[in-house]
């Protein structure tokens, strides 16, 4: 038993030293001082690193700028080989520009500039997640210059030479804001009507078929890639 | 030793890459030729003769050999890159309520982080009294809990809005899956890091490449969300967040932030492209809905179904499939085999949790005539699953989310079955 003690103590003098090592000097810090007094305060420095969000508010928004023709120069070294020239996007790459008027069509186009609500999405989103494959490389400036342009290739701006801040951000309305509406599933007829379903006899005549899977062919292993349909899982 | 592997290899590899054909044949001798032996029984196997593997040679147990097929498969011409896109849950080789951890869906934005935990952190910032930073053991050493929750893709189905694509439920409702996790109470966390009087919004975000972000009302937040670092007993899995992702029971699966990193206290959403540009409902007047977090009252039949046919012709058959609901548990599961026409309420088997999927039955006798089968769920909170047509009647076929209407397979009289719409 004494042993056994021994062994325990000398383990967590091990622990703790690494804890120690781990933690650095931010674990040295005072504690916590939560209830159960577990984990440590984070310092300003590491705040900063990793909250990076912009809320359509402003509130996040670094400090910089860019013009629109300084993020052509940013869009067609970083961007374009995905999302096209013009945004119009290549194979499945989303689509950034175009599309307005779309959203009742048969086949919407929704872009930034048709669909999307609020600007501060796309300096949000670009600077945490793009260019893909190379996340985090693009300046605050740079990210300005991009939204800027990004706006142009929308007839949102129509100057080149519109140049976009942390003081004129706000300033900049996405078209479509105005038609996004709360959640209303519930008042669709199918679930306030909360009467028992039909058990028997609920639809007249046999079934017939209105529409095969077949027809079309695209599950795995039987489908041909060159057939395959417009839409997906977004 | 050596030698007699050897000379028994050949034998042994022919009868495992025929192993399809050759589980067709015996089925065709017992069904076919009653009174006639069988050589899997009159013959001595090999299996039956020499010993097997011994216990070191696998440390990780996988899956039978013969299970090989049984896997989650891409649908390449969903998404542009496989690194940004969904694979899907084979539920039609599945039984029971839980997901085996290598069989769970995957959808990511940005690849697999495969994160080491010494180097994982989880802050908390924003409106709090002490923005704070957990190492992995810091996590462990807050109350635990293990919960059972499904967890679906709000576009799971989504290829079906303008009618039947994909012939196999593991396509057209294999983004959902449900599996026990343990972890802690996002509550404690918060309470630790003590949210002030206006937070009343959570941002979420992970530490992959996409950073993936999520505003979640504080509401839910303090409710029942978890932060979850096993799944069925064991650590996450990379592809679903290791070292700890968000549980968010009943939501929408992508709020439920893999490789969890950072949650920040706000008073208001922050608006991010997952719940502004996509998971948003696009409505046939051209509005859309915005924050749809619950997943609807939901089923599907997975057995038979177009990648599980029947092959053993009329007689006994058992119908069996999934069903679950964002509300709460399902109450109550009804199947159809003349579409619609008229139903049966099936057999629940097994726990009936909230938030969870549940697994029914339902057996008939079979007269050989083709089929046309359904299954309709009723959660406890009084929702029934809607028809497709419902919902397109409603919604348009542009909202690619919050798909739960009613599938249809077709029997053919030989057993094979297809994904239809039928009137």
């Amino acid at each position: 038993m004494s042993r056994f003690l021994k062994l325990g103590f000398a383990a967590s003098l091990l622990l703790g030293t690494a804890a120690a090592a781990i933690g650095g000097q931010a674990a040295a810090e005072a504690p916590a001082g939560g209830k159960l007094g577990i984990g440590r305060l984070a310092t300003p420095e590491e705040v900063a690193a990793w909250d990076i969000d912009v809320r359509p508010d402003g509130q996040g928004l670094p400090e910089g700028r860019g013009t629109a023709a300084e993020g052509m120069a940013v869009y067609d070294e970083n961007c374009a080989s995905c999302h096209g020239d013009f945004g119009e996007a290549i194979d499945r790459w989303p689509v950034l520009a175009g599309g307005q008027g779309t959203l009742e069509d048969e086949r919407p186009e929704k872009t930034i500039g048709s669909y999307w609500p609020y600007l501060s999405t796309v300096y949000d989103y670009v600077r945490r997640a793009m260019p893909f494959g190379n996340a985090r490389s693009l300046s605050d400036d740079d990210v300005y210059a991009l939204t800027a342009y990004l706006l142009y290739l929308n007839d949102i701006v129509d100057d080149e030479d519109f140049e976009l801040s942390k003081e004129n951000f706000t300033s900049i309305k996405l078209p479509n804001v105005d038609n996004f509406i709360d959640d209303d599933r519930e008042s669709e007829p199918h679930y306030a009507d909360k009467s028992e379903p039909c058990m028997s006899d609920c639809k007249p005549g046999k079934a017939e078929i209105t529409m095969h899977a077949a027809v079309l062919d695209v599950t795995p292993e039987n489908a041909d890639d060159k057939d395959a349909p417009q839409g997906g899982i977004d | 030793m050596a030698e007699r592997q050897d000379t028994l290899s050949p034998s042994r590899r022919g009868f495992l890459t025929g192993g399809l054909m050759g589980a067709a044949a015996l089925a065709a001798t017992g069904m076919a030729h009653a009174g006639e032996s069988e050589e899997v029984i009159t013959e001595i196997q090999d299996w039956n003769r020499y010993p097997g593997d011994g216990v070191d040679a696998r440390p990780y147990g996988q899956p039978s050999q013969f299970e090989a097929h049984v896997v989650r498969k891409n649908v390449p011409w969903l998404t542009s890159d496989s690194i940004s896109s969904v694979n899907f849950t084979p539920l039609h080789e599945l039984d029971g309520i839980i997901t085996p951890n290598g069989l769970c869906f995957e959808r990511h934005h940005g690849g697999i982080a495969e994160i080491d935990p010494t180097a994982h952190r989880l802050m908390i910032n924003g409106l709090v009294e002490r923005p704070l930073v957990f190492t992995m053991a810091d996590l462990k050493r807050f109350p635990r809990e293990n919960r059972i929750y499904f967890l679906e893709c709000a576009a799971n189905s989504g290829m079906e809005w303008r009618g039947s694509q994909l012939n196999g439920c593991q396509f057209t409702h294999g983004m959902v899956h449900c599996v026990a996790y343990t972890g802690v109470r996002l509550k404690h966390l918060l309470e630790e890091a003590g949210v002030k009087t206006e937070g009343k919004w959570l941002l979420a975000e992970g530490a992959d490449a996409s950073a993936m972000t999520r505003s979640i009302p504080m509401e839910k937040a303090l409710d029942d969300c978890m932060v979850a670092f096993a799944m069925n007993g064991e650590a996450l899995r990379p592809e679903q967040g290791y070292p700890i992702r968000l549980v968010v029971p009943g939501w929408e699966g992508n709020m439920w932030i893999k490789w969890l990193r950072r949650l920040e206290v706000g008073d208001q959403p922050w608006e991010q492209r997952e719940e502004t540009s996509k998971y948003t409902d696009l409505l046939a007047n051209g509005k859309a809905r915005r924050f749809t977090w619950v997943m609807d009252v939901k089923s599907v039949i997975t057995n038979p179904s177009p990648q599980a046919p029947v092959t053993h012709g009329k007689g006994p058959m058992v119908l069996s499939g999934l069903a679950w609901s964002g509300n709460g548990a399902i109450s109550r599961v009804d199947v159809s085999v003349d579409g619609g026409r008229n139903w049966h309420t099936a057999r629940i088997d097994g726990p009936s949790l909230p938030m969870a999927l549940h697994r029914f039955y339902h057996e008939f006798d079979w007269d050989g005539s083709e089929l046309f089968l359904q299954s309709r769920a009723i959660d406890d909170k009084g929702f029934v699953q809607p028809t497709k047509e419902q919902l397109r009647a409603v919604r348009g076929p542009n909202s690619i989310y919050h798909n739960n209407g009613i599938q249809t397979w077709h029997v053919g009289t030989d057993g094979v079955i297809e994904n239809v719409e039928i009137s």
